[in-house]
């Protein structure tokens, strides 16, 4: 196997000799400082402990030269803190010392975040280059991919999905393929994620840290004003609704920590995703509110005339939009029951003109309540 | 280090609300004058109530990119955001004359600069000029021509009305163009009626609007008599009642807007060296365009 063979650059000793006289370093398994008496440097790294003038210093061992490259593409090119914990979960930094990592870095190390694939990989200097691209193009050539450079086309690829529709969730898993950041720096990388998924890495990096603040629902209703106070009154129970209908894993790759309340965890699944949700998001709270108005109606007993097979079909158009499948099905399955002949045969069968299900009109002579919001009880 | 955050209404809807904000955020990037400019929405992604976490720098200016003072940017934006101890007061403001208020953001711990919003600087009327300039394809545009300024009206927020009748008297003052009007969506003087509140012929008409929508590329198109249906798209200039309609869009689609925003941050404190100037040079609509 080929080995990244590292090289110092006279840049890189210069910062290292300058960084030692401010301190001592000690990063990511490297630790080093500087004798003023004796104008040596001691360095030490797992395998090896070595003291050397500053005439050596460009001459250490591959293993001690790997780990000053690696010190000086964290510290010194990478910048913030939550970058260099990004960049380092990039490259499975905690799972192996850095010749090992470097040597995985040659052919390249992949990482998910989101519907994206990230692959690391380094120069002899230490410097990594970072190629992105949607996951299910993860074995594309690179050329038969429509090529980026600046990382902030990310934002309008992930504007609209593969058809054309607005993606007013950047998290949903709808993000369409076909592109590719073939080499991107360590900063480049972090705003392309940034604009692909914006706030996750940072929100990730909270809670690794044991710093992620959590919005859950009852913060979030008693924050609410404007038209968005109606959400106070959606029941509980719906809150749950809600977050199984709008935070699923195949809804949202965001994964739910939010709950009713610190004490009032959902039953909802709250996904598998590597970045947190923190709070209800914007669309949650704004379908939240048109569920409120819906719940405040009460239920009324209607009845239909169906055969087995018709009340089957309903739920399976409930189930085919539900789960996004209805351009799944095939023109002529007929057979089932979302199909659309099917569904348009249970129209004239069973809707007159008037649209109404059976024959049996949605606000019957004798009741009135329902329809009319201002005059619907309030379960809150 | 300083970071600039640009705060805005974004929608669920309308994929082209964020535009301008992203358009502007990437004009000033590229000017160098900040170290990182991050934007933030009501309703799309980073969330104003995580927006500011995602900033690095020691000193951190926010602009709201909104027409007017009002709910969004007294009330919803400084809860989003955590600023302690907000106060609308704290802007001394008659309505129109908010500059900025320096708070802790609770988020980050941090003090921020929270500036007024960009539709009531008075840079902004600059904007509306160079709308008319860049409509019409004449950058000397002015003589002959009627200037209508269009807003809401005071249905929702009474500062809206304000900020349009500001930018009114401001073009009047320059004496460019024949006439100067303000014109409302809701209330008199109606928008529909746009016509018989001019004489000259010619007549530019630029809604104070961040971004086209509903509004401005559905409502007030067909309301002035432009087209029957928005969906057929519209002549510019449209004729309607013997008047030539110039109509602009939303004025928050013009690049200069990416200036107010700069000028708001630097009002607020920030060196923005000669970034103002450099925008300006650089979105000038190149003259000998349409129109001549």
């Amino acid at each position: 196997m080929s080995v990244v063979e590292p090289a110092l650059s006279e840049t890189q000793l210069a910062a290292f000799r300058e960084q030692l006289v401010d301190g001592e370093i000690d990063h990511d398994g490297l630790a080093a400082e500087y004798d003023a008496d004796e104008d040596t440097y001691h360095i030490e790294t797992p395998d090896q402990q070595t003291t050397v003038s500053a005439d050596e210093l460009g001459r250490v061992a591959a293993e001690q030269a790997a780990y000053i490259t690696n010190w000086y593409f964290y510290t010194q090119q990478v910048g913030t803190e939550i970058k260099q914990a990004f960049c380092q979960w990039l490259e499975l930094a905690d799972e192996r010392p850095v010749p090992d990592r470097y040597v995985a870095l040659e052919s390249g190390v992949d990482r998910e975040w989101g519907q994206l694939i990230i692959t690391t990989t380094v120069s002899p200097d230490g410097t990594r280059h970072y190629d992105v691209r949607h996951v299910d193009d993860s074995d594309a050539a690179a050329d038969a991919l429509t090529t980026h450079t600046d990382p902030f086309d990310a934002r309008d690829i992930g504007t609209v999905d593969a058809d054309g529709r607005y993606r007013p969730l950047r998290t949903a898993p709808s993000l369409k393929q076909g592109w590719i950041f073939p080499d991107l720096t360590a900063a480049e990388v972090y705003e392309a994620v940034e604009a692909f998924y914006p706030a996750t890495i940072v929100n990730w990096y909270r809670e690794g840290r044991d710093e992620l603040d959590i919005d859950h629902w009852r913060d979030e209703q008693d924050r609410q004003s404007g038209i968005y106070n109606l959400i106070t009154v959606l029941p509980d129970e719906a809150v749950d609704w809600a977050a199984a209908a709008c935070c699923d894993d195949s809804q949202c790759l965001k994964r739910r920590e939010w709950q009713l309340s610190e004490d009032e965890p959902l039953d909802a699944d709250g996904g598998d995703g590597v970045f947190p949700c923190r709070g209800p998001c914007s669309m949650v709270v704004a379908a939240g509110r048109e569920w409120a108005k819906l719940e405040r109606q009460k239920t009324q007993t209607y009845e239909f005339e169906l055969t087995p097979s018709e009340k089957e079909q309903l739920e399976a158009v409930i189930d085919a939009v539900a789960d996004d499948e209805i351009d799944e099905i095939r023109e002529a399955d007929v057979g089932d029951g979302a199909n659309r002949y099917r569904v348009r045969y249970l129209r004239e069968k069973r809707v007159d003109e008037d649209g109404n299900l059976s024959g049996t009109p949605t606000h019957p002579e004798d009741v009135h309540d329902g329809e009319d919001e201002d005059h619907g009880d309030s379960d809150g | 280090m300083q970071s600039l955050v640009i705060v805005a209404h974004g929608s669920h809807l309308n994929p082209d609300s964020a535009t301008p904000t992203h358009t502007h955020a990437d004009t000033i990037r590229a000017t160098g004058a900040f170290d990182e400019v991050r934007t933030g929405f009501w309703k799309e992604e980073p969330s104003l109530r995580e927006v500011l976490r995602t900033a690095r720098g020691d000193e951190i200016y926010v602009v709201p990119l909104f027409i007017s003072e009002g709910y969004f940017t007294e009330r919803v934006i400084p809860r989003e955001l955590r600023l302690e101890g907000w106060d609308p007061e704290l802007w001394e403001s008659d309505g129109i004359s908010a500059d900025t208020a320096t708070l802790v953001a609770s988020d980050i711990g941090t003090e921020v600069h929270y500036c007024g919003p960009v539709g009531t600087h008075e840079a902004m009327t600059d904007v509306l000029i160079r709308r008319g300039e860049s409509v019409t394809g004449d950058p000397s545009v002015g003589d002959g021509f009627g200037f209508a300024v269009v807003g809401h009206g005071t249905e929702r927020n009474e500062n809206s009305a304000k900020a349009i009748e500001y930018h009114t008297e401001r073009i009047r003052e320059t004496g460019r163009f024949d006439e100067v009007k303000a014109l409302y969506m809701d209330e008199e003087p109606e928008v529909d009626d746009v016509t018989e509140h001019f004489e000259s012929d010619d007549i530019i008409v630029v809604p104070l609007f961040i971004a086209d929508g509903f509004h401005t590329q559905e409502d007030i198109p067909e309301d002035m008599g432009l087209t029957d249906d928005y969906r057929k798209g519209y002549d510019v200039p449209a004729e309607v009642d013997g008047h030539r309609i110039w109509y602009g869009g939303a004025v928050g689609t013009e690049e200069l807007t990416a200036d107010v925003i700069l000028e708001r941050a630097a009002d607020a404190g920030a060196d923005i060296g000669d970034a103002v100037a450099r925008i300006r040079q650089q979105t000038k609509p190149t003259t000998g365009a349409a129109g001549d």
